[in-house]
């Protein structure tokens, strides 16, 4: 172990710099660096997925992305989070579940329908077992499009929300 | 060859690749009762137009067939009662199809929550209003037991399920799991489309297992069409599927560690699958390579800017691996947590059928690439590494075993590339029913996929089961006596689909 550490302390860091945040309007932006500062706790809620986006949720924090350095990290609990980000085409078996972890956060809290399921349903519209889009069940804030968004459109979208003027794009 | 009981049944000409029988009248209690030894394991149970199939494989003659029982009302004799693997599968036959599984031991509903706009979605009479009741758990009572709910929103970032534990203290007396949350209806989404649409669907069974789901759809596809993807096409699928199963282990292997607190070699971990991703990216142009295996061969060519990609990728990985196999092998309180943890008997594993790393590392020396070969496999068999011990360690051990295997797979594979096109030529529709079945490994077992098409080319029925089916419940079963701060490892070292499972 003590080889690979001081291997690793030796080597270059393979963090990239970070993507220039999506566009989300300035009224939301502001709203959110305003009250948030620049930290942010996302609660993931799998409504459904294939699971493809917990995939690359999950690719975040590896040492490429590493979305830490941002100040953004996933909660274990509702209470403690801010965002709620939610994937899947929200099956009806899980709309429940959707709607308390919801009902859980305390004020303020947006939510982030992440991945073309939970943006419109995506290749399930029309199925008995789904409702749909997220915005049918909860209001949602922001749309991370993609099947699934990479991880890079992934930052894109969660660093629009901590962007302020003194993170300007580079 | 010597021949079995189900080699007298009436075979089924529309079927192509394995034989598919009808079973007589008593047929489906001989089957049943087959079922107990060892030598028959049971690949699929699933319903269908007044029918219910039952997928099988005879191991010591490796040959699999498609037995099926034609039904004249809504009564359905149970395999279950005879063979515990198939309950779930009963259960879930129940809340799709309406029909009743007759002496089923378990009878409550499976999949259906009952939140669906409809109630049996794949009757034969058409969906009907309404929908099945709450089930209860399972009992487990004494004066010391307490329960603890868990899900269907988890701690981390992952997908929806519920299990509800019964403990002594910190021993997990009973767990018993309730899936179902990420049902989606894609079977009976799949039911009118062209076999090009369900590509799409088939996809997204599992995002983590796309390559091999769609090649296991596109494959039944194929066999029930009568024709075969060239060989380049064939070797590429192979490419894919290699990737992905590298990808898979590498975070597993990682994830494992993690939950037992190892986080370095987590971090480790996730470099390599994120190289291993962003490789199939710039190939495919799609990180998880969805979409990329079409009916009739696959939707990208391999240049020599991408085949020096993965070829560099491998070495890059040859390169790590061993360093990070010595660290998992010289962090002793690492050992400590994954020996002896969550053991599943062999016994269990054999009966079940169970598939993937899982069953290999409890002795069940099973591999669809090697055991009902398909191409390219004939030709590139892989390693199979097979423990008994049937712990956490033994699972990650048949990983890191699995990892360096498919490397070796890729090297021989982009060596023996052959040339030509990456898909043959569109074929005229079916004029008559055609129907055709496949198993292909994927990174977590044999998926299996049925698949018919009407006249014309529409999907009649398409079923997909995920190996998850059968590794669920022996994840009830290795949880018995362990400590409740252990299921998180023992979980993520079996790594079951929700999405596949439920789908």
């Amino acid at each position: 172990m003590r080889r690979l550490l001081l291997k690793n302390l030796f080597s270059r860091p393979l963090t990239e710099p970070a993507p220039v945040p999506a566009d989300v309007g300035e009224a939301l932006r502001g709203a959110i660096a305003r009250r948030l500062g620049r930290s942010l706790c996302i609660r993931a809620v799998d409504a459904g997925s294939c699971n493809g986006c917990e995939l690359e949720l999950h690719a975040l924090g590896n040492a490429f992305y590493d979305v830490e350095r941002f100040g953004i990290r996933f909660v274990a609990s509702p209470r403690h989070a801010d965002v709620l980000l939610v994937t899947g085409p929200v099956t009806t078996n899980m709309r429940v579940a959707l709607e308390r972890t919801w009902d859980a956060m305390p004020a303020p809290k947006w939510v982030i329908a992440t991945g073309d399921c939970a943006a419109g349903c995506g290749v399930f519209e029309g199925s008995y077992a789904c409702v749909g889009a997220v915005s049918r069940v909860i209001p949602v804030d922001i749309v991370i499009g993609g099947c699934p968004p990479p991880p890079e459109e992934l930052l894109r979208g969660l660093l629009a929300l901590l962007a302020d003027d003194r993170r300007a794009p580079r | 060859m010597p021949a079995l009981f189900i080699d007298d049944w009436a075979p089924v000409a529309s079927h192509r690749g394995w034989p598919r029988r009808l079973a007589p009248a008593e047929g489906w209690r001989a089957l049943g009762e087959a079922l107990r030894t060892a030598d028959l394991v049971l690949l699929g149970l699933w319903g269908d137009r007044d029918a219910v199939h039952a997928a099988v494989f005879h191991a010591p003659q490796r040959r699999a067939a498609v037995l099926t029982l034609p039904l004249a009302g809504k009564h359905v004799p149970s395999l279950g009662v005879f063979h515990a693997p198939a309950i779930r599968l009963e259960r879930a036959l129940q809340d799709l199809h309406g029909v009743t599984v007759v002496a089923l031991p378990d009878a409550r509903p499976w999949l259906d929550h009952g939140t669906w706009q409809c109630a049996a979605p794949l009757g034969d009479d058409g969906p009907a209003p309404g929908a099945a009741g709450t089930t209860g758990f399972l009992d487990a009572s004494g004066p010391a037991l307490h329960q603890i709910p868990v899900g269907p929103v988890h701690a981390g970032i992952i997908e929806p399920g519920h299990f509800r534990f019964t403990a002594h203290g910190e021993t997990v007396v009973r767990l018993e799991e309730r899936l179902g949350y990420a049902h989606k209806g894609i079977e009976r989404l799949m039911q009118g489309g062209d076999a090009v649409a369900g590509t799409r669907l088939a996809a997204r069974v599992s995002g983590d297992s796309s390559v091999a789901c769609s090649w296991a759809y596109c494959r039944a596809v194929e066999l029930a069409l009568g024709i075969e993807p060239p060989p380049r096409a064939t070797v590429l699928r192979a490419v894919m599927a290699e990737l992905e199963r590298l990808a898979n282990h590498l975070g597993d292997v990682g994830a494992i560690c993690n939950d037992a607190s190892f986080s370095l070699m987590h971090a480790e971990c996730i470099i390599l699958r994120e190289h291993v991703l962003r490789v199939a990216g710039a190939w495919t142009g799609h990180r998880l390579m969805m979409d990329r295996v079409v009916p009739g061969g696959v939707a990208v060519d391999l240049d020599d800017k991408a085949r020096d990609a993965v070829q560099a990728l491998v070495r890059r990985i040859d390169a790590r691996l061993p360093e990070l196999v010595e660290l998992y092998d010289n962090t002793a309180s690492l050992q400590d947590r994954t020996v002896g943890t969550g053991r599943l008997p062999p016994t269990l594993a054999a009966q079940f059928g169970c598939g993937g790393c899982i069953g290999r590392a409890s002795g069940r020396d099973f591999d669809a690439r090697r055991d009902l070969a398909y191409p390219p496999y004939d030709r590139h068999v892989p390693l199979v590494t097979v423990f008994t011990e049937g712990d956490v360690d033994a699972r990650v051990r048949v990983r890191l075993a699995e990892i360096d295997a498919s490397l070796r797979l890729i090297e021989s594979l982009l060596t023996a590339l052959p040339a030509g096109p990456i898909a043959c030529l569109p074929v005229a529709p079916p004029t008559a029913m055609v129907e055709g079945s496949a198993l292909v490994e994927g990174f977590r077992g044999d998926i299996l996929a049925y698949v018919r098409l009407a006249p014309g080319g529409a999907i009649e029925r398409c079923h997909l089961r995920d190996p998850s089916w059968f590794q669920w419940p022996l994840l009830e079963a290795a949880i018995e006596g362990n400590i409740v701060a252990d299921f998180p490892l023992c979980n993520k070292s079996f790594n079951c689909s929700y999405s596949g499972h439920d789908l």
